[in-house]
């Protein structure tokens, strides 16, 4: 079967008043398999969700073309609609409505018989663990079961295509859990191809077959996680946690100062592996191991990945 | 890709693609929308159902103080007034509020990104804030017909009347809602809407100088108003009621028109 989505050097950029035209997407092109789990990852303001809500038709691009089994779906979601289903960042169109009703509201908007849509929606809360909250209003619920509860609106009536702005965000692990439980058993019985964002670097290397890493607007890398992190097979990544200041006299503390990411007291810097053991040895005998409280010597993860390639490493979650 | 269970009738646009499921079609869909939007009454009742009725029926009072009360074409126009002002309350006000607050933060992505017609999303919310305010104007009617003196036999009238003004309040508020840039601006525009109503539906019309009679004229709750008076006569003249239901049924459907374009212009942004 031909891709499920071709992505053809779209841009998209927005106008605010008074301001320059900010260009969220810029010249992106993908091919998304059918029966993938594809992800979006990146900070804030990568693009991410204009590049999703492209990918429902919701967003015309300025250029380029979008093209869902083959039909050009750009700027129109009532095509889109009938393959794929969409969860946003906040659903607020349903915060009044229980968690039942939205479930059996949005199957039924999707076209099944208002009997179909009460079974389902009585499977899907049963599935996702949402069964004690059916009676619940959505707003009242917590971020996570919200967002669970968007989740199970976003799965009513079957989809082939399903597109999810970060579903598993403010989810607990076993929220999580049922979430790609749900996602992989659609996967098996359906080939449902899944196009979700996440910030999440650990979920993006464990669950996504692909990832397209987002910067700027930019694709700057997609590959399997896997063979993203192989292309830094040959550095470590060193990770500093200090007790206090270290003393920036020393060399080898200026040294990495120079080339670490700094949040707070923890210093993240990437090296090839004999530059990481001797730098490490350095700090063990020198000054600085009196102010070191903990040091991390890890293979690359996506994280490295990212930020080899230049992205920004503010909003990136790593846990 | 293995079988795939979708709803509706399918269309298969490329050989070896997954049928493009259809949606719930126009009637379908309003039903849904409605019954979605009805069930909201629980999670949003204080505003929806009370704050409105009670408002008016404060009013009904306030003006029972000070007003002529031998004038019975004043009497009528107050209690119609009063009436209607529920219908504006929450039909255009908070309809106009809701949607302003949806579009600026995209609420509107849910239906967007359903295969239901935009049609059916603005009639079935229409129809359901038209609803919310039947409870309330009927009390409203009631309690002013009793405080006011007027005959109780027509009031069975109120829920056509209310069903109209609504579907023309509610077209005009999710209008306003839609095409208003922010939702501050959308707040007040149904707020000032609403207060619009209340003076030219309350005060008594033949009391209006020449140019609010105009203005008047112009304001879609006028209809509704004049048709609802109409009903407290002893014998009301049916024809002439048809007629500014009629005129109310017009304006409802240009502003439900008009709204539907309007979502799907906000929709795609």
């Amino acid at each position: 079967m031909d891709a499920s989505y071709e992505v053809r050097g779209v841009t998209r950029s927005y106008r605010a008043r008074g301001r320059d035209a900010v260009l969220a997407v810029d010249r992106v092109d993908l091919d998304i398999g059918p029966g993938e789990v594809f992800g979006l990852l990146g900070p804030n303001g990568a693009g991410k969700t204009t590049l999703v809500r492209m990918l429902m038709g919701l967003a015309p691009p300025d250029t380029g073309s979008i093209k869902l089994f083959g039909t050009d779906i750009a700027g129109r979601p009532q095509l889109a609609s009938g393959w794929a289903a969409y969860l946003a960042q906040d659903e607020l169109a349903l915060d009044e409505l229980t968690v039942g009703r939205a479930v059996e509201t949005t199957g039924r908007l999707r076209g099944l018989s208002r009997r179909a849509a009460l079974t389902e929606t009585a499977e899907l809360l049963d599935e996702l663990g949402l069964t004690d909250l059916a009676g619940r209003t959505l707003r009242r619920l917590s971020g996570g079961q919200r967002r669970l509860a968007g989740v199970a609106t976003a799965l009513a009536a079957r989809r082939p295509v399903l597109v999810l702005d970060e579903p598993t965000t403010g989810l607990d692990p076993t929220g999580r859990r049922a979430v790609w439980l749900a996602l992989e058993r659609r996967r098996a019985e359906s080939g449902t191809t899944v196009v979700l964002v996440t910030h999440n670097v650990l979920e993006a290397e464990t669950v996504l077959d692909r990832v397209a890493v987002l910067d700027r607007g930019r694709v700057i890398a997609c590959d399997s996680p896997g063979r993203l992190k192989a292309a830094l097979s040959s550095e470590v990544r060193l990770d500093l946690i200090w007790r206090h200041d270290p003393p920036r006299e020393d060399a080898t503390v200026l040294q990495l100062a120079a080339g670490a990411v700094i949040a707070g007291r923890r210093w993240s810097t990437r090296l090839a592996q004999s530059e990481a053991g001797a730098a490490l040895a350095a700090l063990l005998a020198g000054p600085a191991f009196e102010a070191l409280d903990d040091f991390t010597l890890a293979t690359p993860s996506l994280e490295d990945v990212y930020l080899s390639l230049g992205g920004r490493d503010d909003d990136l979650e790593r846990v | 890709m293995s079988s795939t269970r979708v709803a509706g009738l399918a269309t298969a646009p490329r050989t070896g693609s997954p049928p493009r499921a259809g949606g719930p079609g126009l009637i379908a869909g309003t039903a849904a929308v409605y019954a979605g939007q009805l069930s909201r009454a629980r999670a949003a009742r204080a505003p929806l159902l009370f704050v409105a009725t009670l408002q008016s029926l404060g009013i009904l009072v306030l003006v029972r103080g000070f007003v002529d009360r031998s004038n019975e074409l004043t009497r009528q126009g107050i209690v119609a007034g009063a009436t209607v002002l529920v219908v504006a309350f929450v039909a255009l006000n908070l309809l106009a509020q809701r949607f302003g607050a949806l579009r600026a933060g995209r609420g509107f992505d849910y239906y967007a990104a359903l295969p239901v017609p935009p049609a059916a999303v603005v009639l079935g919310t229409a129809a359901s804030y038209a609803t919310f305010t039947v409870p309330g104007a009927a009390v409203t009617a009631v309690a002013g017909a009793l405080l006011y003196g007027l005959p109780l036999g027509h009031l069975w009238f109120v829920f056509p009347a209310v069903v109209f003004a609504g579907a023309a309040l509610a077209g005009l508020g999710a209008f306003l809602g839609l095409v208003l840039p922010r939702p501050e601006l959308a707040t007040l525009a149904g707020q000032l809407g609403m207060t619009i109503v209340l003076f030219l539906g309350i005060y008594p019309a033949h009391r209006l100088p020449g140019a609010l009679q105009a203005v008047r004229a112009a304001v879609p709750s006028t209809y509704a108003v004049d048709a609802l008076a109409g009903s407290f006569l002893r014998s009301p003249d049916w024809v002439g009621i048809g007629g500014h239901l009629a005129g109310c049924a017009a304006v409802a459907v240009v502003a439900l028109t008009a709204a539907t374009w309007a979502f799907r212009r906000a929709t795609l942004r």
